[in-house]
């Protein structure tokens, strides 16, 4: 999987419309994943990640072979992936009807035991919600996603020790909230 | 008390495989989608396959079997449609009947340039007209690369519409095909070429033939070489000896240099 990664920036610097499909298969997962937390419900989870290919390709499609061959493929694409979620978040914010399903508790679940792991989903979901916009947003990439610090801080364009205690920080405030929710 | 491993472990827990919809969206939002159907070649049921820019692919369904396994074989995402698209399909029946590529458009832009010089060079052969690898090697300017050309025109992506099956060996024969030498064999007699007859000039070590009223040598199968007389017929083993006779190369084939 990450020799694939590894070895995409030149495959799409060479054959750009071949390469592609793998871009978008190698990290399509991730991006789902972090896009279920930061937006409310499956759909808008949905297009987000469609989203952020299309505007992946639109973006290569402009660059030159070099300039691709460079990228960090997966800290670029969550750039674009935490820029669509933004706008998403002021659209929903200003037109909140939009905003008016919300499946915390999955309805299409084919059994108890997935119905029970969307309930799961939707309660992580509230409690990172309480923590501050960064927090959320390193706790998220670093252990939903998987994604190192590094990279972190490269596509959100902080430094990685701030990452780190904004993952330390959000950590320790969702132990509180657990501790607070069993008593 | 609540540990950090737990909350974690319960965070790495949250990770969610994207609906399998996500991709096939993605493509066809980009363009990158082709689409397929099933058509009757020259020598039997094809999948051809095509996007914006033109055709993609052409596979006889005797090398490859279901539509999932060409899905499969297909570089790229593919999804089935009853019937090529209307600004292809008189150019398609066109290229079918005449075996020649005319006005239906190929994509060839995943392709290296090398390749592309190459499948754009066989192009220009006509059908029912042979030339051996060297002679698309000489054309597009890399007389060393015969073997080069050979590997190019195996990988061909849209064999029978880029006729590489009328590209032969050097010695005359027939020789191999991405798909079999008989599928080979049987696309050249549907031009209406006679195999067995080629194959026994070759042995014979027959390569090129002129006409001694004109002083011209062609390649056996130049639409030229045709028409010479038998009376006037006359074989060469070589370029060489042809020209030691004072025979000069034809323009239409150009069988040298």
């Amino acid at each position: 999987m990450t020799t694939t990664l590894d070895q995409l920036p030149n495959r799409l610097s060479v054959d750009r419309d071949g390469a592609f499909p793998d871009l978008v298969r190698t990290l399509q997962d991730g991006v789902y994943s972090g896009a279920l937390q930061f937006t409310r419900n499956r759909q808008d989870a949905e297009d987000v990640t469609q989203e952020t290919f299309v505007r992946a390709y639109r973006a290569i499609e402009s660059y030159d072979k070099d300039r691709i061959r460079d990228l960090q493929l997966r800290s670029w694409v969550w750039t674009i992936a935490l820029n669509v979620c933004r706008n998403r978040a002021r659209t929903v914010d200003r037109h909140p009807e939009t905003a008016l399903v919300d499946d915390r508790v999955d309805r299409t679940a084919d059994t108890a035991g997935e119905a029970a792991a969307n309930i799961d989903l939707g309660a992580w979901r509230l409690r990172l919600a309480s923590l501050t916009g960064p927090q959320r947003t390193a706790v998220v990439l670093h252990h939903v996603v998987g994604l190192p610090y590094g990279e972190i801080a490269e596509s959100t364009g902080r430094s990685e020790s701030t990452i780190r205690s904004d993952v330390r920080r959000g950590l320790a405030r969702l132990r509180t909230l657990l501790e607070e929710e069993m008593r | 008390m609540t540990h950090t491993e737990t909350i974690t472990t319960h965070l790495a827990a949250l990770r969610r495989s994207a609906p399998e919809s996500t991709l096939h969206a993605v493509l066809r939002r980009t363009d990158l989608t082709d689409e397929y159907t099933l058509i009757e070649g020259p020598t039997g049921p094809a999948y051809i396959a095509w996007n914006g820019r033109g055709i993609t692919a052409f596979v006889p369904v005797e090398a490859v079997g279901s539509p999932s396994d060409f899905e499969t074989r297909h570089p790229r995402d593919a999804s089935f449609v009853e019937a090529p698209p209307d600004r292809l399909v008189n150019h398609l029946d066109h290229a079918i009947e005449t075996g020649r590529l005319g006005r239906l458009p190929v994509d060839l832009s995943a392709i290296g340039e090398f390749q592309r010089r190459v499948l754009e060079k066989c192009v220009e052969i006509p059908p029912g007209e042979i030339r051996p690898y060297g002679w698309i090697a000489r054309e597009i300017g890399s007389p060393g690369a015969v073997r080069a050309v050979g590997t190019a025109l195996g990988r061909n992506p849209i064999p029978v519409l880029i006729p590489c099956h009328r590209v032969v060996r050097t010695d005359g024969r027939i020789g191999n095909y991405a798909y079999g030498s008989p599928m080979k064999r049987s696309l050249l007699e549907h031009e209406g070429l006679d195999t067995e007859a080629i194959e026994t000039q070759a042995r014979l070590g027959v390569r090129l033939v002129g006409s001694d009223t004109t002083g011209i040598y062609c390649y056996p199968t130049c639409r030229h070489a045709k028409r010479i007389n038998d009376a006037h017929l006359v074989e060469f083993r070589s370029e060489t000896a042809a020209v030691e006779e004072g025979y000069r190369a034809c323009k239409v084939c150009r069988p040298a240099a």
